[in-house]
């Protein structure tokens, strides 16, 4: 036949699609409702205290339900962060931007977001920021309500003050 | 109470970005074919399989080993699959060594792969969960903060990371399996190649490939009779922590110092810098062979880089890490953990060739996974336990 | 062999879909209280395993979140299956029997509701020249079935028995889904779904969690008034392909029965995680279980279906008849893969 026959078969493409009906479950939900107007929302572990935002609504150390509602401001500390230069499809923005852990103040870990009006060379551990909101007729239950965190005019925070939460 | 446990038989594919020479029942039964001829065994002598592998949405096969089952001589046998996100490999050794231990079986094939070019890992490793931000670029995008913070406790020089990547491309180039292999390549060609994840470089990064493992575990009486030395398992541990909590020190994570100080008191070791002839450790990006040293206890806090400094980890070194190129230089997720405790293992069979260790008779298998929260370790040694 | 037991059990109520909650928050509750009922502290517990499917869940690395209902904290040995939680009971029992710990906690969760469960688990096949037709996972059971039939090995009224009986057996249990008395003659008259099944052949799709503590030697005797031991356990896989082995016998189930000592004594009850009635059938065959044998008092998967807790349900449930005194012996089976391809079976004993 043709020469195409002979050629063995090296791979096949077969596409996979599967859609799946995902709940944020009751204490994501709180935290995306508190969100959606606007306010960070934590909760408490009733063992030690700590504030854990966004809540999962489980104290991951102690396995027990976390409590409560404790309102956040929006205004906290980058602990680390990294400059990520690679594009990936999953990504919500183009690089290079600055992905950061920030701590909100009042809260007992950090969770990933982006600082942005700040060139990467001048990203720095300890930096002051605050969030900056899109437009509020926009803001749905997401983090994304949050363009990014930018800096603000404050001194940075001492490493003593944020070391624990590298 | 515990039956002793030997590797008798190691076999590995060679790594490549792309292997499309073989499926993925090619690629696993390549590594376990020769891990069957090392130890010169039958398919039907082996008792149980024990299969490791990352994430099913890699290759989108989900629970990959039914498929798999004959095609790894499991038919009427039983099938174990481990997944305990990047140290599965380690985890996967240490359960098929349990099943020796136990005195359940006595020849345990354990197998570990990744078929990455079959699979598009960087999608499955962050895909959009509805709710959440997107943020996390792959593991580099994760892994890059962390590192930013060693450097700020430690006081690290910039080029500590380029210093071990360079070590283990070099050290690659004695391994005949390794993926990635730069006959060419000098501290500039790192310190010039792009920044991926600063400070995260290309060249400081591991590379994604297709590859697999494998490893027959024996009892003693099968040890007894095996053709080649064996590899005993002096201690196996594993140690888990959550992903993020109140306090969490995920650049010098306790799960992994924990994990090691339990392994050597098992293995009867005081002063593991001194009392190892070498460890095989899981850096995926080059910074973390400097926090690990710190980790495993073979340097103070902080001062881990000075080890690369001094050129402690290099072959010739006191003690050197990653002989093999390590995950630098080959990167089959799921197999990567097995490929470090293979490893570790060849280096007291004096199997390890041109990178072997000269007169290695003890020797540390680490893997680690997750947010640096899963942690799998073995020692083996020359010596019957 | 270390004497090993069963000390504890607890399990979410299966749903048929939970929107409130996500899969810790399902867990969190089961798992304290098998921790609770096991008198064992957190602080003391020597191993970990749970089991869990990224699939079910639509996300790489879903057993992560699992370990928060656990705490963590101080850093704990711990591992994972991607399997149903009764394999992450043998990966358990296997870490006692070694020595390196004398208890641990196992659990399995999973939220079948999230997604097309049948046809997520057409992914468990040759992703070359299988899972490309998509062959879901009640269609091959139907091939199956229809084998069954048409040699004679069982009949559409004997299938409509098991489903009757079990959902009548869950009346009893606040934890099933189906429950309810069904009458044989209507099932029969119902159409068939996908020939030659009805609907209620088929397990339903359910939500839920479980988790049991192991135990061994005095620990568990202090655990517990009557542990349920670990007398036997085995399992066994066979072949994937549907056209190299025998549909109409469960080899792998008899095999593992086998070796888990089955026949070694008067089996009371029996938990057989049979996700479709004539499946059920063929397990109750391949253990050589006799009419005197209570079959799933607890109704078994036709009444509620957590894919991967439900086969260690099977294990949690033959447990509780021993923990109660309701039998003195009891075996309890998980299967795994398409048409029974992977068994796992385990013989309990109260002493």
């Amino acid at each position: 036949m043709s020469d195409a026959s002979s050629e063995p078969v090296r791979s096949i493409r077969t596409p996979i699609q599967l859609d799946y009906l995902y709940s944020a479950g009751q204490a994501s939900t709180r935290f995306l409702r508190g969100i959606a107007q606007g306010k960070l929302l934590g909760q408490r572990c009733p063992v030690d205290g700590k504030v854990y935002v966004p809540s999962r609504g489980a104290c991951p150390t102690h396995g027990v339900p976390t409590e409560g509602v404790v309102e956040l401001s929006d205004k906290g500390t980058v602990t680390t962060f990294c400059i990520v230069r690679i594009p990936s499809d999953n990504l919500s923005i183009d690089p290079p931007f600055i992905a950061a852990h920030i701590l909100l103040d009042g809260a007992d870990i950090t969770f990933f977001h982006v600082v942005g009006q700040c060139a990467p060379e001048d990203a720095r551990m300890g930096m002051r920021v605050q969030a900056s909101w899109i437009p509020r007729e926009k803001w749905t239950t997401s983090l994304m309500n949050i363009e990014y965190f930018q800096p603000i005019d404050e001194p940075d925070a001492d490493y003593d003050a944020y070391k624990e939460h590298l | 109470m515990a039956e002793r446990c030997a590797v008798i038989g190691i076999g590995q594919t060679k790594h490549d970005v792309k292997r499309t020479d073989v499926s993925m029942v090619g690629l696993v039964r390549e590594a376990a074919e020769r891990a069957l001829a090392d130890a010169e065994l039958d398919w039907k002598d082996i008792d149980a399989v024990v299969l490791g592998k990352a994430p099913d949405m890699f290759e989108g096969v989900m629970m990959p080993e039914l498929f798999l089952a004959d095609a790894l001589g499991g038919a009427g046998k039983p099938m174990l699959r481990v997944h305990t996100a990047g140290s599965v490999g380690g985890s996967t050794g240490i359960v098929a060594a349990s099943l020796v231990q136990a005195g359940i079986h006595q020849r345990v094939l354990t197998v570990a792969f990744e078929k990455q070019s079959e699979s598009n890992a960087m999608w499955a490793l962050t895909i959009r969960m509805p709710f959440s931000v997107a943020v996390v670029a792959g593991a580099g995008g994760y892994f890059a903060p962390l590192i930013r913070a060693y450097i700020r406790r430690s006081g690290a020089p910039e080029d500590t990371g380029i210093r071990v990547a360079l070590k283990d491309r070099r050290n690659a180039l004695k391994n005949p399996y390794a993926h990635l292999q730069f006959p060419d390549i000098s501290f500039e060609k790192i310190a010039e190649s792009p920044m991926l994840w600063d400070p995260i470089r290309y060249l400081e990064t591991c590379p994604s490939s297709d590859g697999a493992c494998a490893m027959v575990l024996a009892g003693e009486k099968a040890a007894a009779g095996a053709p080649g030395p064996p590899a005993w398992v002096h201690a196996t541990e594993m140690r888990s922590e959550p992903t993020a909590f109140a306090g969490r020190d995920q650049v010098n994570p306790r799960a992994g110092r924990d994990c090691a100080a339990a392994l050597y008191r098992k293995a009867g070791i005081s002063d593991p810098r001194r009392e190892l002839d070498m460890a095989e450790v899981y850096v995926p990006f080059s910074w973390f062979e400097p926090m690990w040293m710190e980790n495993l206890g073979f340097a103070p806090e902080g001062q881990g880089w000075k080890m690369v400094y001094e050129g402690a980890t290099a072959l010739d070194g006191d003690m050197p890490i990653n002989p093999s190129g390590g995950v630098l230089s080959s990167n089959p997720i799921g197999a990567s953990g097995l490929l470090r405790f293979a490893e570790a293992a060849m280096q007291v069979r004096g199997q390890a060739g041109e990178h072997q260790v000269e007169g290695a008779r003890k020797a540390l298998g680490h893997a680690y996974g997750g947010g640096s929260q899963y942690f799998s370790m073995w020692i083996v040694g020359s010596d019957r336990p | 062999m270390r004497d090993v037991a069963i000390v504890s059990f607890a399990q979410a109520r299966s749903r048929r879909r939970d929107l409130e909650h996500n899969e810790v928050e399902i867990l969190m509750p089961v798992v304290r209280e098998a921790m609770e009922h096991s008198g064992i502290e957190k602080k003391d517990l020597g191993f970990v395993c749970s089991g869990s499917s990224d699939y079910l869940a639509g996300q790489s690395f879903a057993f992560v979140m699992g370990l928060d209902s656990v705490g963590a904290w101080p850093p704990m040995c711990e591992s994972h299956v991607e399997m149903d939680g009764a394999w992450a009971l043998y990966e358990a029992w296997v870490k006692i029997q070694t020595g390196q710990a004398d208890s641990a906690l196992v659990y399995g969760f999973g939220k079948s509701s999230m997604g097309d469960l049948p046809e997520v688990l057409a992914l468990q096949l040759d992703p070359y020249v299988a899972t490309p037709l998509w062959p879901d996972a009640v269609s091959l059971a139907a091939l199956q079935a229809r084998l069954c039939l048409e040699q004679g090995v069982l009949t559409e009224r004997e299938m409509a028995e098991v489903a009757a009986r079990d959902r009548r057996h869950a009346l009893a249990n606040a934890n099933a889904q189906v429950k309810g008395e069904f009458d044989v003659e209507k099932l029969l008259a119902e159409p068939t779904w996908i020939s030659p099944l009805r609907r209620h052949d088929c397990a339903p799709i359910s939500d839920g969690a479980a988790a049991v503590v192991l135990a061994a030697g005095d620990l568990a005797r202090g655990a517990c008034e009557r542990p349920a031991w670990i007398a036997g356990i085995d399992h066994r896989v066979e072949p994937q392909d549907l056209g190299v082995r025998d549909l109409t016998r469960s080899v792998s189930t008899e095999l593992a029965g086998r070796n888990a000592g089955v026949g070694r004594g008067r089996v009371e009850v029996a938990e057989l995680y049979g996700p479709f009635t004539h499946q059920e059938i063929l397990l109750e065959r391949a253990l050589g279980l006799g009419d005197d044998v209570r079959v799933n008092p607890s109704g078994g998967a036709l009444a509620a279906n957590p894919v991967m807790a439900a086969g260690l349900i099977r294990l949690g449930e033959a447990a509780r008849c021993i923990h109660e005194g309701s039998a003195g012996r009891a075996v309890a089976h998980a299967t795994s893969g398409p048409c029974l391809q992977q068994n796992l079976v385990c013989v309990l004993e109260g002493r």
